[in-house]
């Protein structure tokens, strides 16, 4: 019978003791030595009958091969854009990826994205020896024209996307705002107004410095709302 | 009576009035430098230092990296108004050589493993120096390194034990360094009850060796629990307000 020693939710520190026992078992950001389970980051724990894993409150995201990213073009090949994704690893996206019939020859791909430019991406190949590569073949993926993108703490992301996404869609649905939140910490917001856009981004900012409190979605919520009657929107 | 002062007193207390096995008042914050993605304050009496954590990153030169792993690249360095006499900013044989033994503390914490082919840059400033420098320096780092959120198997607490005057003192300062017969730094993972860092200057038997690692051990477990007890108040401020 595992013993699990922390609470749903409950603040945990590398090092600490969170569960005992042969079938105990260590799920992300923990790790199992002489049948202890030990946490290795600064987060929320998360229990699941013997499982422990962390939910971390900091921390740099690597991105898996398939997710969404939000990068910055920082330099341009000749057939290849290098692009800033904030992980350990400068991404490269292959003008092939990006456009279609891609002519070395004739096409000059600064004509496509240059350097300062936004891309919503999707990383296509990535392990321990190569990568990131992107692609921005698939539906609307590509450069970024309009709304903004801000910048959030990447360990953030799983607490404005909410479970079943429901922090997105109170967001959205509040706001009329569109939303795309990439796993790299990188949000691009789309609002009629501005008026509703500076209380997207308050609601975000509010979200990413309470994120280890309980009852987020509901405070979110009433803030938006508070919001919209103080700046008389219906 | 050449100088040399009272480590001792008659009634068994140190010239700063703590007993043998007493630290001195020790301060800890973390998340002190903006900039930085982790960064802790670390304060033991007079000796204060700085340390602020970046990465994991790309590094600037793409031979040092490891395909397997990350590489720690670490820098002790004392401010030069830190100590009585200005001290050259130039990194000495001494901070070479810490910068050396606290990565090498550090890395047997670090999951490295997880982040192949980037870097992980760990800077510690000592501000004031009073002793006891290189083990606030590792305390401050591993803080830091938590708040920057690397994978850590625990925290590293350090402190340094000592000699003198034939009695073993815990946590000693300059004073107790420069006049005492032994110097001892003492690293550890206390969860895990693994040293990481031991070092010792001077000469003790065997019996007093396993005193002052017992004693040591005990000044630890203090540091331990103040390390996450500075953690966790960065994130009590929030539901405070």
């Amino acid at each position: 019978m595992a013993n699990i020693y922390v609470a749903n939710r409950q603040i945990v520190k590398p090092g600490d003791l969170l569960a005992e026992g042969d079938d105990a078992i260590a799920g992300s950001y923990t790790y199992k030595v002489g049948g202890k389970v030990y946490g290795t980051v600064i987060g929320l724990a998360e229990v699941k009958e013997n499982a422990v894993s962390i939910i971390p409150l900091e921390g740099v995201v690597v991105p898996r091969e398939g997710d969404l990213v939000i990068g910055v073009v920082v330099g341009v090949g000749v057939t290849n854009w290098f692009i800033d994704i904030r992980a350990p690893y400068k991404a490269v996206l292959n003008a092939g990826e990006a456009i279609e019939q891609f002519n070395p020859l004739t096409d000059d791909i600064r004509k496509y994205f240059d350097i300062g430019d936004y891309v919503l991406a999707k990383v296509l190949i990535f392990d321990r020896s190569r990568g990131p590569i992107l692609t921005t073949k698939a539906k609307g993926l590509g450069k970024i024209v309009e709304g903004l993108v801000i910048d959030v703490k990447p360990s953030r992301v799983p607490r404005i996307v909410g479970k079943r996404k429901t922090m997105v869609e109170a967001l959205t649905s509040l706001t009329n705002c569109s939303m795309t939140v990439a796993v790299n910490g990188r949000i691009w917001i789309k609002c009629p107004n501005s008026l509703l856009e500076d209380i997207v981004i308050r609601a975000i900012r509010k979200i990413e410095s309470e994120a280890h409190i309980p009852g987020l979605t509901d405070r979110i919520r009433r803030f938006i709302e508070d919001e919209k009657r103080r700046a008389g929107i219906p | 009576m050449s100088g040399r002062p009272t480590l001792i007193g008659e009634d068994g207390l140190r010239h700063d009035n703590r007993r043998p096995d007493e630290l001195r008042s020790i301060k800890m914050e973390v998340g002190v430098l903006k900039n930085a993605d982790g960064s802790a304050l670390v304060e033991f009496g007079n000796t204060k230092v700085i340390a602020a954590v970046y990465g994991p990153r790309e590094p600037p030169a793409k031979y040092m990296l490891s395909p397997e792993k990350a590489i720690v690249r670490c820098r002790y360095h004392m401010a030069p108004f830190s100590t009585a006499e200005r001290k050259s900013p130039a990194p000495s044989r001494r901070e070479i050589e810490l910068s050396k033994v606290i990565r090498e503390a550090l890395e047997s914490a670090i999951f490295t493993e997880l982040f192949p082919r980037s870097a992980i840059d760990i800077f510690i400033e000592v501000l004031q120096a009073d002793g006891g420098t290189r083990t606030a320096g590792l305390t401050a780092a591993s803080l830091a390194l938590a708040d920057a959120g690397i994978p850590m198997r625990d925290l590293i607490a350090a402190v340094a034990v000592g000699k003198i005057d034939g009695v073993i003192v815990l946590d000693i300062d300059e004073l107790e360094d420069e006049y005492g017969e032994a110097d001892m730094p003492v690293g550890m993972m206390p969860s895990l009850n693994q040293v990481v860092l031991l070092q010792l200057n001077g000469v003790m038997t065997r019996e007093e060796f396993d005193a002052a690692m017992n004693l040591a051990v005990k000044g630890i477990f203090e540091v331990y629990r103040l390390q996450k007890e500075a953690l966790s108040k960065k994130y009590m401020l929030y539901i405070e307000e």
